[in-house]
């Protein structure tokens, strides 16, 4: 009889024990080795390119502001710059200096999310309390200007719905002269750190080739020494006006990862201060009146890459198709180049060194109870009482009273 | 490569071709019949050195489009071919994922969707939609209620 040989699979996810998202890669192991990687994601579907369907041209913003909380600026960008491109409509200067400045700051605390979490994920702890604590001013910063540390809901076709306030201005370059030297201290003792060099380099290596192959974008690319950026190769909003570089690697592997995002931290600063000190005068929206048929695509650099929206339209007042390509959807998939022939040790950071998104992956779980409410909160109480009871009664806990505690 | 050349090197593939439509300097939309989508995609990305974005599938009133978005970045220009596909009762058309790794998940998120074949394709298993999800229904086609 012939003896079918079985691999070992070890499983990371459904939920990932680090990342805390529903991802599920299957690695196929011979002893430390991986030999294959499996990547099974939408275990966070919501069906957001349908719901887009039915909405109309203007709420759809709000829709895809929820495609991803991190990127609640960048989604909504590319989708209004598709729609403003059908519609032959040029938002006013200002608006764009506001988008400029949104985006920036979204990367800023977006980077410095994720270095605070690659170092958690080697057991560096120190990176991840010095990165959060500095995240916290930029997201009350964003709050100042739209009201939400995430989920600006800012940008509309033809314009911006919040301005940043004039009063505002010297407020965001101090806070941004204070974050450029933090991050200058972080950088510099992330770049020196003979450990870090020791955990990360060489390890997760993705080459030029396999990056090209897999069409990676935004940082994932950048490291590997492929020079693209919307920004700068499809300049929207105000980039075209302002000075700044955008950063490459040329190794590929974590360490150049960490390094790209990092140096892009302070070049987003840097946009932020000469955004603030050139933001022009006048309205920030305009007047859109319908949008013709037609077809027409927009992108923007996101965080972790390019977001890309194709929008159709039949002359309608709703999108007839609304595709969304998030950057994490061809990062992820480059784990297959990435990943195998790796140390099982070396596989769980390099699964996080494309900084994935799985909710922009998946785009799509929306529960619609046509607005009936299934549990009130009277009985979402009962309910807590009575599993606390069974439970007590389970574990045999003595009744305490209030006047023993 | 300046805009003339590029425009040069798409016209090599002119007769597998319907139509170019460059809108701007920066969008530039091509179609083609399903038949011929696998040469030009590979023209586009291995001759062209055109960087892949993503596909789109969409139903259209009488045919199934799928759109192949590519992007040449030197020149910040967003390339889309469009390549129709006619038969509505079995809609077919040849992956790309066998030279391009990058389209795989796509392809299998179409047929999810859409209930499109892609001929050829390495691995063709569900992406987007649960195991349990019933066969035949394409929650993307316009017979689906939203």
């Amino acid at each position: 009889m012939k003896q079918i040989l079985r691999k070992p699979v070890l499983a990371v996810g459904p939920i990932h024990p680090l990342q805390e998202e529903m991802e599920f890669y299957q690695l196929t192991v011979d002893g430390e080795k991986v030999t294959d990687i499996d990547v099974r994601i939408s275990y966070n579907h919501r069906g957001i390119e349908k719901i887009s369907e039915s909405l109309q041209f203007d709420q759809v913003p709000f829709l895809v502001s929820r495609v991803c909380g991190i990127c609640s600026a960048s989604h909504p960008l590319a989708y209004v710059q598709a729609v403003e491109e059908l519609a032959g409509v040029k938002p006013p200067e200002r608006a764009l200096y506001v988008r400029t400045i949104i985006n920036e700051l979204e990367r800023i605390h977006s980077h410095i999310l994720w270095a605070g979490l690659a170092g958690h994920f080697i057991g560096y702890d120190t990176v991840f309390m010095w990165a959060w604590k500095y995240r916290e001013p930029v997201l009350d910063l964003l709050e100042e200007i739209a009201g939400n540390r995430n989920q600006y809901g800012n940008v509309k076709v033809g314009g911006c719905r919040e301005d940043v306030p004039d009063e505002l201005k010297p407020k965001i370059l101090n806070e941004m002269d204070k974050l450029e030297k933090k991050m200058n201290m972080l950088v510099n003792a992330v770049l020196d750190d003979p450990i870090l060099h020791a955990r990360l380099k060489g390890v997760g290596v993705l080459t030029r080739e396999a990056g090209i192959k897999y069409a990676v974008t935004g940082p994932t690319a950048r490291a590997s020494g492929i020079a693209i950026d919307v920004r700068r190769d499809d300049p929207y909003a105000a980039y075209d006006d302002l000075d700044w570089n955008v950063i490459t690697q040329p190794e590929g592997d974590v360490f150049a990862k960490v390094v790209v995002r990092l140096l892009e931290v302070l070049e987003s600063i840097k946009i932020v201060k000469q955004g603030v000190k050139k933001l022009p005068g006048g309205p920030i929206t305009t007047e859109v009146k319908e949008i013709p048929a037609g077809e027409a695509v927009g992108h923007a650099e996101a965080p972790r890459g390019e977001t890309f929206h194709y929008v159709r339209s039949d002359g309608g007042n709703r999108p007839v198709r609304h595709k969304i390509r998030a950057p994490s959807y061809v990062n992820v998939p480059s784990f297959k180049a990435s990943c195998i022939g790796a140390n099982i040790a070396d596989v769980t950071i390099t699964l996080a060194a494309v900084d994935p998104c799985y909710s922009c992956t998946e785009r799509l779980a929306v529960v619609d109870r046509h607005g009936s409410i299934l549990q009130d909160y009277e009985a979402l109480l009962a309910l807590s009482r009575q599993k606390t009871e069974r439970i007590k009664k389970e574990i045999d806990t003595p009744e305490l009273k209030m006047e023993d505690v | 490569m300046n805009l003339q050349e590029l425009n040069g090197k798409l016209s090599q593939i002119k007769d597998k071709l319907i139509a170019i439509e460059q809108k701007t300097d920066k969008r530039i939309f091509l179609s083609c019949e399903a038949e011929d989508a696998y040469a030009v995609n590979k023209f586009l990305f291995e001759d062209a050195g055109c960087r892949f974005v993503i596909a789109t599938g969409i139903d259209s009133d009488d045919c199934f489009e799928v759109l192949y978005h590519f992007a040449y970045d030197q020149l910040g220009c967003v390339i889309t071919l469009k390549a129709f596909i006619r038969d509505r009762q079995s809609p077919a058309i040849e992956s790309i994922a066998p030279f391009l790794p990058a389209a795989e998940w796509i392809e299998r998120e179409i047929h999810d969707l859409f209930g499109i074949d892609f001929k050829n394709h390495p691995n063709l298993r569900r992406l987007i939609l649960s195991d349990d999800w019933p066969q035949g229904v394409y929650p993307l086609r316009k017979e689906v209620k939203k």
